[in-house]
């Protein structure tokens, strides 16, 4: 089936929308299906769009103030007592600051509560390193249970909500806070552990979670004017992998670039290189934040500072592809 | 499950402390001086206070109980057992590979625990979001949440956060004990970080606190029942206890604090623990 990507893409009418907006909408929808969904925030709640669920169920809404160890287990007590709580806050300070009682009281206690970092990433922009969460897909990548999604867009932030309320399990769920192209349409499909090819092509696959994917898209589109035929595979589910999806880009195209608005350290990039190097080792190229911290400053600027640009994309892979060559599936 | 009276809980809580000197020495490494010093607490709360049916540890209708300080299980464990849910031949496996009875409490290996711990600070939490639950979203009134907390846990910032929280919100279902027994691993509380007036501070987050002996059945019933009679504050429960109670021994010294008794130990602790027998049901007012 072919991925369908909003006919406004790349136009003057491409939609711009922050994926913590999605996430506001998401929650609120999923609160109206099912009564168990309670939320939580740390003092942000317009910020973190929690405001939406608020407002339509007040009862169900808790203020925990700027306690970012309470909102995690106060959720982990709600959830025993047969709800399914949703915490936010920004990533920097949930998870950043309770991973542990993430661990302890969520991950291992089994217990479904939802951790929800907003503004993470880049996109935080003028707030400086401190608030730019970079750790956060390694952090939670490597608890046991955790399912960590980083949707591509405000759409599929939306879908991805309302997937992870039902799941059952530990989940978390990473956002942006500036608005960032939107790609895909309500049609469009989204299943938590699932990965998409957004564009078929057979030199180079191109594999992006967050809102990486849209630069990967743009690169794309700028690479095959050059008659570089780049796929492109957009991976919201860092964990459980979709590993057959995975491998069967890697093994047409002989050539992995990953993108990630996240340190490469143990993040998407890792996670795509441990499979590759296991199952069909090959050239991987992973493009993200390298061992440093960020800076304040308008996000474009950021990004062009850190080459996480669709342009800068297209020109460092043209490169690499001439530099690397495809690995080639003995018969 | 009936509730039994005063001497009846005092000989339990002596046939737990025998149950803790033998885990522990069986397991070779834990810790024996909370566990003894809860063990009235424990055998109070198990055979009078807690609402709670071992045949269904799963009861919708049950109390909670959330232990915070989780290197304190031994004593839940015991009582546990003692109550009906588990066999107590299968205290012997603490700590052993595959057992149900994890160094540090489990909720999923062992049903009738509530919450995993062990990392301290966060049970507080866990029983506030319980007790929130119970209070505000679903309007059910009969139900308590007990939470046992160490005293040096309480050197952990998550503890205050949770004090504000329940607080805030009135969690008058929420019942808090405190193992007030002044040591903890470095030494005295109040030489590694002085945590009185505790009283004071529990109630300047506006906290109904009673201060009690913790090894006086008695009292701990009394309390108990003073904290659900509260319908406007959470209540915390300061337990006076001697870290090692009823071995002598043991008794006081912080250094058992993370210490199992060996098998000579062990043997002492256990003949004395025999002569209590029969002694202390004739101590207290009796029931």
């Amino acid at each position: 089936m072919t991925y369908p990507l909003d006919p406004a893409l790349f136009t003057d009418d491409m939609k711009l929308d922050p994926t913590r907006a999605g996430f506001g909408r998401g929650l609120k929808a999923a609160g109206e299906a099912n009564e168990a969904i309670v939320a939580l925030c740390a003092d942000l709640t317009e910020s973190t769009q929690m405001h939406l669920f608020k407002e339509a169920f007040p009862k169900r809404f808790i203020e925990i103030g700027v306690a970012e160890q309470n909102l995690v287990t106060v959720a982990s007590g709600m959830a025993r007592a047969g709800k399914i709580p949703f915490t936010s806050s920004y990533a920097a300070f949930s998870p950043g600051r309770n991973w542990e009682q993430i661990r302890t009281t969520i991950a291992l206690n089994n217990q479904p509560v939802k951790i929800v970092g907003s503004h993470a990433g880049i996109y935080t922009g003028k707030d400086g390193a401190t608030h730019q969460m970079l750790e956060d897909i390694a952090l939670m990548r490597v608890l046991p249970r955790m399912v960590v999604v980083a949707p591509g867009d405000a759409i599929e932030a939306e879908k991805a909500t309302k997937a992870i309320a039902e799941n059952g399990q530990p989940s978390y769920i990473r956002l942006a806070r500036e608005k960032t192209p939107v790609f895909s349409l309500d049609e469009s499909p989204f299943e938590i552990g699932k990965a998409y090819v957004l564009k078929e092509g057979t030199d180079v696959a191109l594999m992006g979670t967050g809102t990486m994917t849209y630069q990967l898209l743009l690169a794309a589109k700028i690479l095959a004017e050059q008659g570089i035929n780049a796929e492109v595979v957009h991976v919201p589910t860092i964990k459980p992998l979709d590993d057959e999806t995975i491998l069967a880009s890697a093994k047409k195209t002989g050539r992995v670039i990953t993108a990630e608005e996240a340190q490469i350290a143990g993040g998407f990039g890792s996670a795509v290189a441990e499979l590759l190097s296991e199952k069909l080792p090959m050239p991987v190229k992973r493009f993200g934040v390298q061992d440093r911290f960020g800076e304040s400053g308008d996000p474009k600027d950021i990004f062009m500072s850190l080459r996480l640009t669709g342009e800068q994309f297209a020109e460092d892979i043209a490169k690499w592809c001439e530099e690397t060559p495809r690995y080639h599936q003995e018969a | 499950m009936d509730k039994l009276t005063v001497p009846q809980i005092q000989q339990k809580a002596n046939d737990i402390r025998e149950d803790i000197i033998r885990m522990l020495e069986k397991a070779g490494s834990g810790h024996s001086a909370g566990p003894l010093g809860l063990a009235d607490i424990f055998a109070t709360l198990y055979f009078n206070i807690l609402n709670i049916n071992p045949a269904d540890p799963e009861w919708a209708d049950r109390d909670i109980m959330l232990l915070s300080n989780g290197h304190c299980v031994p004593v839940q464990y015991a009582a546990m057992a003692e109550s009906g849910f588990f066999d107590v031949e299968e205290l012997l496996t603490l700590r052993q590979f595959g057992s149900r009875l994890q160094g540090h409490p489990e909720r999923e290996r062992l049903p009738g625990l509530e919450n995993t711990s062990g990392p301290l600070g966060s049970g507080l939490s866990q029983a506030a979001g319980y007790a929130y639950s119970l209070q505000y979203i679903d309007d059910i009134k009969h139900r308590f949440v007990y939470v046992m907390l160490g005293d040096g846990e309480l050197d952990e910032g998550n503890i205050w956060e949770a004090a504000m929280f329940a607080g805030k919100n009135k969690l008058s279902q929420l019942i808090g004990f405190i193992d007030r027994n002044n040591i903890q691993i470095d030494g005295s509380t109040e030489d590694v970080m002085p945590l009185e007036d505790l009283k004071g501070k529990w109630e300047s987050f506006g906290w109904h606190v009673l201060e009690i002996d913790g090894h006086n059945i008695e009292s701990i019933i009394d309390a108990a029942s003073q904290g659900r009679a509260i319908t406007n504050r959470p209540t915390m429960i300061i337990a006076h206890t001697i870290p090692g109670k009823g071995v002598d021994f043991m008794e006081y010294d912080y250094k058992w604090h993370g210490t199992p008794p060996n098998s000579d130990q062990a043997k002492l602790a256990l003949e004395k623990l025999r002569t209590l027998d029969g002694k202390i049901t004739h101590e207290g007012a009796g029931v």
